[in-house]
Parts: structure tokens; sequence; C-alpha cells
């Protein structure tokens, strides 16, 4: 129901919509940008493995990026907290933009911006910790005290992740006793309550049952209200289900970026549909 | 890469052509029953129509086992989704094909009204139209189904025509003629009906080749062309 909703209101906004429209590869698509990249290469050691890539994300909308192994999904998410730099002897071309901001400005704050795009990770990695102070450690860590604030922001962490009424009896449990699909929220929850704009999935549903998967993507439609979502996603379903854009990429390639129903019922590009069909090899 | 899933979807269409074969051969057969006023071949058509029933539900029970099982998205989306909306039109077409045959027996026993002219004529029309229009599925031939969409005017000529003499040449000059003019009246409009639904299958073949939605939209057909 929630899909079909977010499907015709989308349909309306794209009717309506009066903002900015840019063009990706060829496809129109319409909304705010929050994450601009612009040109960028991007090279680990000698290997290039994004090429000439140009693609705007756009706010309080989920972004679904799929493609083959290693053609360049995860490293692109990455690249927008900068956390490829903890890997030696990589090196990026051109802009990643979050709103007016370069990502990559030597002067800009890493640590604000990791704040700012919050990452959940394929394998579900909840501290050796409490399930409250695996929730409340990044406020902790950004010098936050006040007891009563952070009980409340723990609950509020908690409930937008959906795994308040599952744990608000034992938040002082090791996190580690949690299912994986509650570790999985737990970790939302976790990025979550230090209130960022994007939040970024790599692959966050490949370790979890159907049941468990289902839950994190009624989530991230419930989450998208409030953040901007990028997925990384080998489940093509998935992508189609949940996902306002979809960006194909391939040998480090942005092949095709457009509205997801027009990815999976016409895509325009045949690599597109050749992988999204299960033909490629 | 080859792909188990190919090999469903070719049966699937293998099916899907068996029904359209079965859907020509009873409007071939019912037209016969009518010209020769064959009423054991009018019979066969109406006992006929029972297996092709079936085979409607066998298509449609695959398309959808297809469609949870594979989850299919862009062409191999489209393509089932046609091939269960073209599944329906060829059983509706069948149908009307044994509402002829039915004609055709009610006709049986009395000499015919007229020497038929115009309604072989429109069974021609309809018969080349479900043949173009499942040929067009079968080879992703957009442009043939664009022509099959724009045969419909002849078809509606023609069962005017139809319309026109029975009326003014037979049953306003004479009332008794209706028992025998009503039932050809309908045997033209049930053809006409046939057309209609071979230029729907022709609007659904366009869509799985193209993606572009023509049906009730006859505008876009000039449009693109």
């Amino acid at each position: 129901m929630e899909s079909t909703k977010q499907f015709s209101n989308l349909l309306k906004k794209f009717n309506n919509s009066k903002t900015e429209q840019t063009e990706n590869k060829g496809a129109k698509v319409t909304g705010k940008v929050i994450i601009r990249v612009k040109d960028v290469n991007f090279y680990y050691g000698n290997t290039l493995a994004l090429k000439n890539v140009n693609l705007d994300i756009y706010q309080n909308k989920v972004t679904a990026v799929i493609g083959p192994s290693g053609c360049g999904k995860s490293t692109l998410i990455r690249l927008f907290n900068r956390m490829n730099e903890l890997i030696p002897k990589t090196r990026l071309e051109g802009l990643i933009q979050l709103g007016q901001i370069n990502i990559y400005d030597p002067a800009s704050d890493v640590v604000d911006i990791r704040r700012r795009v919050g990452m959940v990770f394929q394998k579900p990695n909840p501290f050796p910790k409490s399930i409250f102070e695996n929730v409340a450690f990044g406020l902790k860590v950004n010098g936050i005290k006040d007891k009563k604030y952070l009980s409340e922001k723990v609950e509020k962490s908690l409930k937008d992740s959906a795994l308040w009424n599952e744990v608000k009896n034992r938040l002082n449990d090791n996190a580690l006793q949690l299912s994986g699909g509650q570790q999985q929220r737990l970790c939302i929850a976790r990025t979550l309550a230090v209130e960022p704009e994007v939040v970024l999935f790599d692959e966050p549903c490949s370790a979890l049952d159907p049941t468990s998967t289902a839950k994190i993507e009624e989530l991230i439609l419930e989450l998208k209200k409030s953040y901007t979502i990028v997925i990384v996603t080998h489940n093509m379903q998935q992508a189609a289900r949940i996902a306002d854009f979809t960006a194909f990429f391939m040998l480090g390639e942005l092949i095709e970026y457009d509205n997801t129903h027009k990815i999976y019922t016409n895509p325009a590009n045949k690599l597109t549909e050749d992988y999204i069909t299960g033909r490629f090899g | 890469m080859k792909r188990h899933f190919d090999d469903d979807l070719r049966l699937l269409k293998n099916e899907i052509l068996k029904l359209a074969a079965l859907a020509e051969e009873a409007i071939r057969k019912s037209i016969e029953a009518l010209k020769f006023q064959e009423r054991g071949l009018a019979q066969e058509v109406i006992d006929n129509d029972k297996r092709i029933d079936e085979l409607e539900l066998t298509i449609e029970e695959a398309a959808l086992e297809l469609l949870a099982c594979r989850q299919p998205v862009a062409i191999d989306l489209r393509f089932i989704t046609t091939g269960m909306k073209i599944t329906a039109e060829l059983e509706r077409i069948a149908d009307l094909a044994e509402n002829i045959a039915q004609r055709a027996q009610e006709l049986s026993d009395a000499p015919l009204l007229k020497p038929l002219v115009d309604i072989p004529k429109l069974a021609d029309v309809a018969r080349k139209m479900v043949k173009g229009a499942i040929d067009a599925f079968v080879n992703h031939d957009e442009g043939l189904a664009r022509n099959i969409i724009l045969c419909d005017n002849e078809a509606d000529t023609l069962r005017n025509s139809v319309y026109d003499e029975l009326i003014h040449d037979y049953m306003v000059k004479d009332g008794n003629t209706a028992p025998r003019a009503v039932p050809l009246l309908l045997v033209a409009r049930h053809l006409e009906r046939i057309c209609d639904h071979a230029g729907y299958i022709a609007a659904d073949v366009i869509y799985m080749v193209k993606a572009k939605v023509v049906k009730h939209h006859p505008e876009r057909l000039k449009e693109e062309a």
C-alpha cells in the first residue's frame, strides 16, 4: 500500500513540480538536489573505479544504486561522507557537494559531514554495549552528557527505526542479544540519533530474512519523509519497491539514471535491460 | 547467458499461439457454417469453445506463476502482462465466433435471406486482423500492429453497409424478413467486435514492444507514425 501511495504521490509531485530540473543521462528528474556529483573520477591506486560520474541525489527521495559487483556502487556512496578516505592510495577528481558545501574542500569539517551523512552497512555492526549505549554513542562522542536529553533522543531514534516496542523494556541488555533484523534496526537508530540529513544504506538487507527485510523496507519508506535515502542493493525487486529513482552503474560508469518506474518497465539503455532482466554475462 | 526463464517464456508464447490458432479456426468455421448452412459445423465451433476456455485458464495460471516466481521486469514484464491481456482478448474472440455459430444454427433451417456478400468480406477482415495482430505479437512487429489498428475503419464500414442493406432493403420494406435478417445483423456486429478485439491485441503489442500506451488514445498512433 505504502509504495502505491508513494507512487501516486510521486506522480502528483512530478506533475505539479516547479522545482529544479536537471538532466541525468538524458532522463529528466525533478526535485531539490541535496547531493551533487559533478565530473567525478575516483581511483584506488591506479585503478579507475568511477569514470566521469554526474548524478544528483534528491531531497526526501529514495535513490537506489544498482549494478554488478565491482561496478562502483559502494565506492560512490562512500564518497558522500568521505568514507573512502580511510582507504590508502585513493584519489578523487571532480566535485561532490552536500547542499552548498564542497564535501572534499580541505576546510570542510569531516566529522560534521559524517554526522550529516549517516551510513548503515551490509552486516549489522552494533557495538558490544547495551542497546541504550549503542544509540547514545554518537551523541556522547559529540559531547552530549545530559541524561534526560540522551534518554529522549534514544527513545525517539528507536521509535523512528521501528524498534522501540521490541526493546523498550530491555534497553540495558547487550545489543548482540538482538536478532539480525533487530540489530540492523538498532544500527539505523544509532545513525538517526545524530540527526543526519542523508542516510546511506549499503545493502542493508542482504544478511536479513524476508520478514526483517520487509521491515527495513517499510522503515525506509517512512524515513524518507524526514531524510534523504541512498541505498545500494543487489535486490532488483527491492529497488523497484522502495526507490523513487534508480541509478545503474557498470564498470564504474553511470549507464542510466531515471525514475524507478521507467527503469523497471522500459529502460532506455540495452545494458540496463540486460542487467535487470538477468541476461547479463 | 542462457536463461531457463527464456524457455518458460517460449512455452508461454507457444500456448498463446495455440489459443490464437483455435480462435482463428473458430471464426473460419463459424462463417463457413453460416455460408453453407451447416448445423454440424456450427455445433463443432460451440463444442470447441470449452477447450478454448480451458486453455485460457491454463495460460493465465502459467503467466501468474511466472510473475510470482520470476518477478520479471522490463521487456519480460511487458511480454507476460501483454500475453495475459492477449489471452483474454482471444478468448473473447472465440466467444464471438461461438455466437456466430449460434446465429448460423438459427439460420440453418430456412434458405438465407440473401446471398452473403459483405459478411464474408467482413469475416476476411476479421481473420486478417486477428492473424496480423498475433503475427505482430510473435515478431514484436510494431509497424504491423499499427496497420492492424488502422484496419478497424474498414471493418466499421463493412458492418455499416451490412446494417444499411438489411434494415433498409429488407426489414423496412417487409417486416416478415426480420427473423432472418436480425441474426445476420448480429453476425455483422459479432464480426465487427472481433475486429475491435484484434485492434486491442495490436495496441497491447505496441505497448509490449515500445512501452507506449496507444489503447484508447488513437491520436498517439498518428503522433508516432
